[in-house]
């Protein structure tokens, strides 16, 4: 037993085996009320809190989806996809795992030309969001301190009323016989209504209507840290305001822009209320679609193996996120 | 060895009459609203000097420097540099580099890029940026540090870059803006000479903004001592030091023992002045203009004032006796606090020559004499 112990604290090494297993080796089982008192308390406690909550309601809750997306659909069942693991007649236990639901995605015209379809419209609004905060986060950040907030609590004003009813708003706007349209043809500048609802042009509209604050804040937040006198310097050596800008606000601005792009891109990629309430029916995005397997087709498995895809292909954008969130502070640290 | 483009022992071209100023400043101005931060102010700078504008916080120096930079535009009165009016000229076209206090070097470029983005403004071919940001980067002696970016270099180490920075674009005039303000003591004493060394090299003139008396001292060719958005006195160090015109500059230039007397004697080479304030005369060597029975003020700067415990042979005049209050010892030399039989409190000052025993030492509570060459007080009229 004593020699198992020291093989396994040479496996685990002394210094990366942790207090736990220092302790254990040391003097034998923890004192569990020491061990807490000397390493969980404070910062430990606070930390795993938060951790633990997203262990429960996150992690818990994608491992059921993560097997359902392997079970075998099953249309009569209730729920609808058998077990993936079952005991055999002679007693052992069976894992099936199908790759169905997979294969379908990739095979299936409808899902690919929806991934893309989702990826398209994320990525056009995350660029007209980034058009649109900028200069208005720009101008915020070099505002008198008095008027900032002003402005940012503009900004911030719309979250006060509920998201769905800002999206049904624009419904009445851009509806063939809607304010829009009317107040066009009133002013005389159009003749017949323009066809603005259940179109690409509508689902831009509401995502970036309602992303734009995810862009502006960060942004905001960025520009607003600059040190001014950084663009004297740059006037003073020799560059006028426009190139002072490329060259010195710009590629400062860089983890603000990278923030608040993902901010609206990762989002607006499984954006679902938007393009059901405004968009056409004949170009889908993903989330519409997972959300058609789900309750019209009660096909478990294929939705949840639409959910682990749209996550797996959300991970690598966050991932750069983090990298340039990283960056920043340490660019901070200074 | 460094190559001196100027005889420093004869380097005084503000003497002559006939240099012509590389800088003038006429009757500049500058208002924010109803607060005058520059007022009516003119200066002539000659080529190659080391020009200094010394004063306290809200003087209107950095004002002043921030309209030679462009940044800021005078309400009145106009800027000209090697005899081109600058007004019109945006900061970005102006040939004159500024070293700003916080450094401001670009926090997400190296070092080697910072110091060439001057040059790539000028679209200079690669090539010449190159060998001139090497050649700068061995003056100011940061090569190896090329490739570092700012958040990695030590405050002399940047202080440096900034300087390189303002230098390689060749300005006709380096505005630096507190240089070594953001500096500790043993660096700054060491960057100091440094810095004139490097001014020597290039030859380019500079004008320094600071607070500092001592690093004006050291830097500067003249100095300006400027209160309240005007210069009151501009000058070389000694000038400025042993000679100043109004009781602010004898004030703000090191520590002073001011006396207020009336004149009561005025000759072309000597005047007396009757103190309350000293409870006694001080006889001065040299003459001034003022009016006989004007109100007056002497200064006398502690280092010149000597103390001793026995009386001199007359006590008529240059003589006072009191009693030691304080004494602060700082290693090259001593202060002490002298309360006088007026009541009022003299500072002198005396350097440490040799090692004294414990019995030779003045020591506290100590009645002693404090007395003074004629030609050591300044008599001042404001």
């Amino acid at each position: 037993m004593a020699a198992n112990g020291a093989s396994l604290r040479s496996l685990l090494g002394t210094g990366r085996a942790g207090p736990l297993w220092e302790l254990f080796f040391r003097f034998g089982p923890p004192r569990w009320s020491n061990y807490i008192r000397s390493h969980w308390a404070g910062q430990r406690l606070v930390i795993s809190v938060p951790y633990l909550w997203l262990l429960l309601f996150f992690l818990a809750p994608f491992l059921i989806v993560l097997k359902i997306s392997f079970a075998e659909f099953a249309p009569l069942g209730r729920p609808p996809f058998e077990s993936i693991l079952r005991w055999s007649e002679e007693g052992a236990l069976q894992i099936k795992l199908l790759f169905t639901s997979y294969s379908y995605l990739l095979h299936e015209p409808l899902y690919v030309s929806a991934w893309l379809y989702s990826l398209k419209v994320a990525a056009v609004s995350t660029v007209l969001c980034l058009i649109v905060a900028y200069p208005m986060a720009y101008a915020i950040a070099r505002a008198s301190p008095a008027s900032r907030y002003v402005l940012l609590m503009l900004i911030i004003l719309p979250f006060w009323t509920s998201f769905l009813l800002r999206v049904y708003a624009w419904i009445g706007l851009l509806k063939t016989d809607g304010v829009i349209n009317n107040v066009l043809m009133g002013l005389g500048i159009i003749d017949a209504p323009l066809a603005m609802m259940n179109t690409s042009f509508a689902v831009y509209v509401g995502i970036v209507y309602s992303y734009l604050p995810f862009m502006i804040l960060p942004l905001y937040a960025n520009l607003e840290k600059h040190d001014l006198t950084l663009l004297e310097a740059a006037q003073d050596l020799g560059s006028g305001p426009v190139r002072s800008f490329f060259s010195i606000t710009l590629p400062l601005s860089l983890p603000g822009i990278v923030a608040g792009s993902l901010l609206v891109f990762i989002p607006a990629v499984g954006e679902y209320v938007i393009p059901t309430l405004l968009g056409s029916t004949d170009q889908l995005m993903i989330a519409t679609l997972l959300s058609d397997e789900f309750f019209r087709n009660r096909d478990w498995p294929r939705a949840s193996a639409v959910a682990i895809a749209m996550l797996l292909l959300l991970v690598v954008p966050i991932m750069i996120f983090q990298h340039f969130q990283n960056r920043e502070l340490k660019g901070n640290k200074r | 060895m460094v190559e001196r483009r100027y005889d420093k022992n004869k380097f005084e071209p503000w003497r002559d009459p006939a240099a012509k100023p590389y800088v003038s400043i006429d009757r500049v101005t500058k208002k924010f609203g109803d607060f005058v931060a520059v007022n009516n102010v003119s200066l002539k700078i000659y080529q190659g000097e080391i020009f200094c504008l010394l004063g306290g916080s809200g003087c209107g120096k950095s004002t002043l420097l921030r309209m030679l930079a462009g940044f800021e535009a005078p309400s009145g009165g106009s800027i000209c540099l090697d005899g081109q009016d600058l007004a019109d000229t945006p900061p970005y076209e102006r040939p004159i580099n500024m070293m700003f206090q916080s450094y401001a070097l670009f926090p997400h470029m190296s070092v080697e890029k910072n110091i060439a983005f001057g040059l790539k403004q000028e679209k200079l071919p690669r090539g010449e940026i190159a060998s001139r940001v090497e050649e700068i980067l061995g003056i100011v002696r940061l090569t190896e540090f090329a490739r570092r970016m700012p958040h990695q270099l030590s405050g002399g180490q940047r202080q440096r870059v900034a300087l390189a920075r303002a230098l390689v674009k060749r300005p006709k005039l380096l505005l630096l803006d507190e240089p070594l303000g953001a500096l500790d003591r043993k660096l700054r004493e060491h960057t100091q000479f440094e810095l004139i060394n490097i001014q020597e090299q290039l030859g380019v003139t500079f004008i320094v903004v600071t607070h500092d008396q001592e690093e004006a001292m050291t830097l500067a060719s003249r100095i300006g001592v400027m209160n309240r958005g005007e210069i009151v006195q501009i000058g070389t160090p000694t000038e400025i030091y042993e000679f100043p015109t109004s009781k602010f500059v004898a004030d703000f230039i090191g520590s002073v023992n001011m006396f207020e007397g009336r004149l009561v004697e005025d000759l072309p080479d000597r005047v007396r002045i009757q103190s309350d304030e000293l409870g006694g005369v001080i006889h001065v060597d040299h003459g001034i203009s003022a009016a006989p029975g004007a109100v007056v003020w002497a200064a006398i700067r502690p280092e010149k004032i000597d103390i001793r415990r026995t009386p001199p042979g007359s006590m008529a005049e240059n003589c006072v006796r009191g009693v030691v209050k304080e004494i602060a010892y700082m290693g090259d030399m001593s202060v002490y606090l002298v309360k006088i039989d007026s009541g009022k409190t003299v500072r002198v000052t005396l350097p440490n020559i040799e090692r004294l025993s414990d019995d030779e030492r003045i020591v506290w509570d100590e009645t002693v004499y404090l007395t003074w060459h004629p030609g050591s007080p300044v008599v001042v009229t404001q």
